[in-house]
């Protein structure tokens, strides 16, 4: 199914700040943010970072829980291919990724509202590239459709 | 074990959304080894329907649950408070525990979340293979192991026939050919001659053509 999501840059206004939720590998992705901070290199502010160990560790649900809190866009951020710590972690999460922006397009969201890069410790500067190439992404595409407020419509079963 | 995929999202959306306030029951058992009706598929699940009905301005409540199996009485058991509080159940496990539930809950509307497919295997992680049709009368003893009920298209007792070319099945390239298998298993047995022998028609009562089959064992009944 096509998404049917049609805010565009126009509606979205100027004035639209996107919450971006990074989940970053904490032997590659999180280690290059630190380099992008040392480096005294800016990226907007609009990157909310959250470390996990590895990228293999990330469920679809954790993608669709920052999704569903009011995120506008997601970043997957891993060790370049064939560098994991843990051999094969980011590949589990390249097909996992894939997985969950199909799930995103069958309820007609568009899927360029999550992305996967892959860099390494060593590369500040891209991850601020990085930032900023996802929140320019983002503020095109304009607010999620899901909206910033909390769902209130949903109780959750706390076990 | 019982295999199964999940419905498309569209067609559980078009059932969930008859209502205000769905619980999604997973299966602990067979549907959570084929990632199709577990924990995690129940949680996605939720989410997705909340996603979609928040996109469509619907007002929509999901409880999620997941319990050990949904083809015993005791487990769904412990879940009758939540299913009260439901205006509609999907099962996300086979065909078996969606009906338990519904005859459990007899004034409560239940939708199955999956398709249940087959009796199989896990080949390897992602795929999963055909290898019972539960004919309730095994023949395995007389094919080296391999079942030309479940795994020949036409249920060949004494094959192969002549859509069997280089191993593959006529109805699919990527199809193996049972009766190719057999031979070859039968060869690598020593047990080549058994083939000599010709199966008789089998007896289908045993299978479906027998109406639904049940099972009584005296010695455990209560």
């Amino acid at each position: 199914m096509e998404p049917k999501e049609t805010t565009s840059e126009a509606q979205a206004g100027t004035q639209f700040e996107p919450e971006i939720v990074a989940f970053c590998c904490h032997y590659c992705a999180f280690a290059a943010a630190d380099l992008a901070g040392v480096m005294r290199l800016s990226y907007p502010p609009n990157v909310k970072i959250i470390r996990i160990p590895c990228t293999g560790k990330l469920d679809i649900g954790y993608i669709f829980k920052a999704f569903e809190k009011g995120a506008d866009g997601i970043i997957v951020a891993g060790c370049e291919e064939g560098s994991c710590h843990f051999q094969k972690g980011n590949l589990v999460a390249k097909k996992r990724v894939a997985y969950a922006k199909q799930l995103l397009r069958s309820i007609g969201m568009d899927d360029n509202r999550l992305e996967m890069y892959n860099l390494s410790s060593a590369m500040g500067s891209r991850f601020a590239q990085i930032a900023t190439e996802m929140t320019d992404r983002i503020k095109k595409l304009g607010p999620s459709p899901l909206g910033r407020k909390k769902n209130d419509q949903v109780e959750e079963i706390k076990k | 074990m019982i295999t199964a995929v999940q419905k498309p999202i569209d067609e559980i959306a078009g059932m969930a959304f008859r209502h205000k306030r769905i619980l999604i029951v997973g299966c602990g058992s067979c549907v959570t080894v084929c990632f199709a009706g577990g924990e995690k598929e129940v949680k996605t699940l939720a989410s997705l329907l909340r996603m979609k009905a928040k996109m469509e301005n619907r007002e929509l409540a999901i409880d999620e649950i997941t319990i050990e199996r949904q083809c015993d009485h005791e487990f769904i058991d412990k879940i009758a408070a939540l299913v009260e509080k439901a205006d509609a159940v999907i099962s996300v496990a086979c065909g078996a525990g969606a009906q338990l539930i519904a005859e459990k809950f007899p004034n409560k509307i239940v939708y199955p979340g999956l398709n249940t497919t087959f009796l199989g295997i896990t080949e390897q992680q992602g795929i999963w293979k055909e290898r019972c049709q539960g004919c309730g009368s095994c023949l395995i003893d007389k094919t080296g192991g391999i079942c030309p009920i479940a795994r020949c298209a036409k249920n060949l007792l004494n094959g192969p026939c002549g859509g069997s070319s280089d191993g593959k099945c006529e109805i699919n390239p990527e199809t193996e050919c049972a009766w190719q298998l057999i031979y070859d298993r039968l060869k690598q047995l020593g047990q080549l001659d058994s083939l000599e022998e010709i199966l008789p028609a089998k007896d289908w009562t045993t299978s479906r053509d027998g109406g639904p089959r049940k099972i009584v064992r005296e010695d455990l009944k209560q």
